[in-house]
């Protein structure tokens, strides 16, 4: 599998608006957002802080607050907003022909980051 | 001995000279008011606020019941004088009480003026005067049908906006070519119209109400060209008119209204007259300061200080419809000797329009933007010479001479004798000296000693900026937060708009009160999507992306990302087996840490989200149902044994529990709810630390409530105390209704308590029959579509599946490489 490959880990009409689902990987869950506007984002499912899932949260903007303590991660960026400092990683995705498609990378062991 | 002091009327005016007189000559007087209205003093420019759903009768009482007890003042309500026997000295109610008087106030106020069209007395035609006319247009607007308003003036504009806000489709029909001509230049007119209009209310200027329709009611209004307009409510609100009818008779001088000198006298000495009813150097007045003006002089002549005397001033217009600001004062008719300042911004819709006389203002028409209206009447008042800004006066206060945009610079730079208060006649000086020497440090009490921003409201922005800048930050924390970064609104204001705004979606709210984010935040939706679900029983659909993932998935999350599962048991009473089939459903799920909770609970903790529905499933066909333990929400009623098996045990306690979990359980709240009845006040259920909690005794069930055991640890208040189960479980049921409806989003009971007061909550829970029966019925009614089992739902009936599964599983795949 090389690194410009994509995968296809479902429908796009799956994933609700406002809300995210879960594809499960080797090196942990990866949580596919959409926001209000339709876009789609990817992220590992763990929060800077504590790990949270933070495809549990609340999805507003293109943000979303992890369940546990309430850190806003952006969905872009990974980035803790506000005064917290931290970041997940972020994990490439695009939707073609209603499909949702995965970095390939992303789904083999090792491809997390800090 | 006292004088015997008999008031007729018991309107605004009347109320604020005795607050007065008790002020300056407390004892002097033994006072009698006779009211044709059943009920005490209250303000009556809050009327449309009332009607539009922005507040409540009793937010608009000035003088309570139990001030007239205290101040000793004898109140006949419901009762209208019939008669004045000047010789004899004494009055004459209708139900035939009389009374002696060595002074006597005559404050009978106004009567609205009625069209004498064909159909002007058939029932639907109301007029806009007092809270009856509110009561029956409640009542009509009810039907959701049509209301032609007769009158584009300020009270037919504050009546149609009020209809229209409680689901009405209203016309507004006014005889004028613009609306509220006499208190507005057409071209503020003309934006007023259009502003109207953009509310969804039809005008209809220039015309002529021919005749109203109907047989036994009214059916609709006819106009002079002929149109007829369909409606099931007329409102007149073509003006009012002073009545003097009982001081006609009694022989005293009438002209428009009752003829008194600049000391309030009527051409009687003994006969004091004030308010809407009185004529005073050939005018009649409807607003509220000059009545205020007369309260103060009536009361400084009953007082023996002869030296206090009324003068005319002119008074500012504004409108109290809420997202429709304007401000009119003074002069703005065209003149050869009158010049003109204008400003407009047809995009903002801002029009702005300042008359001049010899360089000094004599009028003052905005809209749109009034936050300079302070400024500008200053400066007509002082007759300030403006030559020197004349380039910038239009643009407002901030930006004379350089000062910075603070907000509060505007009010900073006012001089200390400049009016704030516009209602109550109070000035910078006056408000800022009583913050500083009586140590004032909230809004309420502001208003309480200085009555600033304590009648129409309306500065009670500037009054705010005013503390802010006698305080300094610490105010600022004190004044009402904003729910959350997305809005300037706080808790409050929210609830009520929503209820005025009948808006019933989380988008409706974010759009119509302005949200700065496009859908919100993790504070607010949750809060939006818990004060849709109470104020919209069975019409709001729950929106499950705004709830908090608990709640959502109807399980509590876990550091670790997995859940924990509580099912209910009713009053903490559980069998063999219900036993058998939680340890089962352990055991089967390979659930880690069984464990009993402090509301009598079993916990099942370290459940994977995938199985969730599964571990439902199988506690649902042994007869269980959610818990709730992670909803904002009833979730346990804790009990002790009771007489059945306690020695001590007076009551059924634990039975008793149970009727009250059986009746709550799906109850969403502002924050969580638990419950605890003890059977004796050995208080074995620790019911005196819960959120509600019921004491039984021998002769009875003692109902507590406001008690915390967590961040905050706070003994429960007695609410009151009843008979029976029945009883308890009512009053229980409606003091949780009462919360619903009041709470600010995760608000516990106590803190609700703090804030709205414990008394104002037995009033409406305890004290008033009604009121609880009215909240009662509110809770089951809302209880119809709430007890509904979440876990079923999803254990057997698939809802909300894509919760509980991943989109795809490539682990396995991926790892076997």
């Amino acid at each position: 599998m090389s690194e410009d490959t994509w995968i296809d880990v479902g429908a796009e009409a799956d994933v609700p608006p406002l809300g995210s689902r879960v594809v499960r990987a080797p090196a942990g869950d990866i949580a596919v957002f959409k926001a209000a506007d339709g876009t789609l984002f990817a992220l590992f499912d763990r929060c800077p802080h504590k790990g949270g899932p933070l495809s549990q949260g609340i999805v507003h903007g293109h943000a979303v607050t992890c369940p546990l303590h309430n850190w806003v991660i952006g969905l872009a960026d990974g980035a803790a907003q506000g005064a917290d400092h931290g970041c997940t990683a972020t994990v490439a995705v695009k939707v073609e022909a209603g499909r949702v498609l995965l970095a390939g990378a992303a789904l083999r062991t090792g491809a997390r980051a800090a | 001995m006292p004088e015997r002091l008999v008031i007729v009327g018991n309107g605004m005016a009347p109320g604020r000279m005795l607050e007065h007189l008790l002020d300056k000559a407390p004892g002097r007087y033994d006072v009698t008011i006779f009211n044709a209205e059943p009920r005490v003093n209250y303000d009556r420019i809050m009327l449309s606020p009332v009607l539009s759903g922005e507040k409540d009768y009793e937010q608009i009482v000035i003088h309570g019941d139990g001030w007239y007890i205290k101040h000793g003042i004898t109140l006949y309500k419901g009762h209208k004088i019939v008669a004045v026997d000047r010789a004899a000295k004494t009055v004459t109610s209708e139900p035939g009480e009389t009374v002696d008087y060595d002074k006597l106030v005559i404050a009978t106020g106004s009567v609205p003026f009625i069209i004498p069209v064909p159909g002007h007395d058939l029932p639907g035609v109301l007029s806009y005067r007092d809270l009856d006319d509110v009561n029956a247009m409640l009542l009509a607007a009810q039907s959701r049908q049509k209301a032609v308003v007769i009158g584009g003036g300020l009270l037919g504009l504050e009546a149609a906006a009020g209809l229209q806000a409680r689901g009405m489709e209203v016309t507004v029909i006014h005889l004028m070519p613009t609306l509220m001509e006499r208190q507005l230049d057409p071209a503020a007119g003309y934006l007023l119209q259009k502003a109207v209009e953009e509310r969804g209310i039809r005008v209809i200027t220039g015309a002529n109400t021919k005749a109203i329709l109907g047989d036994r009611r009214v059916e609709g209004v006819e106009l002079a060209d002929g149109t007829i307009l369909p409606a099931t409510l007329v409102v007149m609100a073509v003006g009012i008119r002073p009545n003097a009818g009982i001081a006609k008779e009694a022989g005293l001088a009438v002209k428009r209204g009752i003829l008194v000198d600049d000391g309030m006298r009527t051409s009687d000495e003994d006969i004091l007259a004030l308010g809407e009813c009185a004529e005073v150097g050939g005018h009649v007045y409807g607003l509220v300061a000059p009545l205020y003006e007369m309260a103060r002089v009536a009361a400084a002549r009953l007082a023996g200080d002869d030296s206090a005397g009324f003068v005319h001033s002119d008074t500012p217009t504004k409108l109290k419809v809420t997202g429709i600001d304007l401000f009119s004062l003074g002069d703005f008719a065209d003149g050869d000797d009158r010049e003109d300042i204008v400003l407009r911004d047809a995009r903002a819709g801002v029009y702005k329009r300042v008359i001049l006389q010899d360089n000094r203002i004599i009028g003052t028409v905005l809209f749109g933007e009034t936050a300079d209206a302070t400024w500008f009447s200053d400066l007509k008042k002082k007759a300030v010479d403006i030559s020197e800004m004349r380039d910038t006066l239009i643009f407002g206060q901030a930006y004379q001479g350089g000062s910075p945009l603070d907000p509060t610079a505007a009010v900073a730079a006012l001089a200390d004798d400049a009016e704030i208060c516009g209602c109550n006649g109070v000035c910078k000086g006056t408000i800022t000296k009583a913050i500083a020497d009586k140590g004032l440090t909230s809004l309420a009490d502001v208003r309480a000693h200085t009555k600033a921003s304590a009648s129409c409201g309306t500065c009670t922005g500037l009054v705010e900026q005013l503390m802010t800048l006698t305080l300094g930050e610490s105010f600022k924390a004190a004044a009402a937060p904003s729910l959350c970064g997305c809005t300037e609104l706080g808790h409050a204001d929210v609830r009520k708009l929503i209820r005025a705004h009948r808006l019933k979606s989380v988008p409706a709210v974010m759009q119509e009160l302005g949200w700065t984010t496009p859908n919100g935040c993790a504070k607010c939706r949750p809060a939006l999507n818990y004060y849709l679900i109470c104020d919209w029983p069975g019409e709001y659909r729950d929106d499950s992306r705004s709830r908090y993932i608990n709640e959502r998935v109807h399980a509590n999350i876990q550091k670790d990302g997995t859940y924990s599962v509580v099912p209910r048991m009713w009053g903490g009473v559980t069998t063999p087996d219900e036993l058998r089939a939680i340890a089962d459903v352990a055991d089967k799920f390979k659930i880690p840490t069984v464990k009993v909770t402090g509301g009598q609970r079993i916990d099942l903790l370290g459940v994977r989200k995938e199985d969730l529905p599964a571990v439902w499933a199988d506690l649902g066909r042994a007869g269980m149902i959610s818990g709730a333990a992670y909803a904002k929400g009833l979730r346990t009623v804790k009990t002790c044994v009771g007489k059945d098996w306690c020695r001590f045990g007076t009551q059924d306690s634990t039975g008793l529990g149970i009727k009250l979990e059986k009746r709550m359980w799906g109850s969403w709240t502002p924050a969580k709810v638990k419950l605890g009845v003890s059977g004796c006040p050995r208080n074995c259920a620790e019911a005196t630390c819960k959120d509600i909690g019921v004491i039984c005794v021998d002769s009875g069930y003692e109902i507590h409530f406001a008690g915390a055991a967590g961040l905050d640890i706070r003994g429960t208040q007695v609410l009151c105390k009843a008979a029976s189960e029945d009883e308890t479980i009512q009053i229980i049921a409606a003091l949780t209704q009462l919360y619903r409806e009041q709470g600010h989003y995760l608000e516990r009971i106590y803190k609700w308590a703090d804030r709205v007061g414990v008394e104002s909550i037995r009033a409406a829970v305890v004290d008033d029959p009604d009121k609880r029966q009215a909240l009662y019925d509110r809770f089951m009614e809302s209880q119809k579509t709430a007890q509904v089992d979440p876990w079923a739902e999803r254990a057997f009936q698939g809802v909300d599946a894509h919760e509980f599964a991943p989109l795809a599983d490539f682990s396995f795949k991926e790892a076997a490489e």
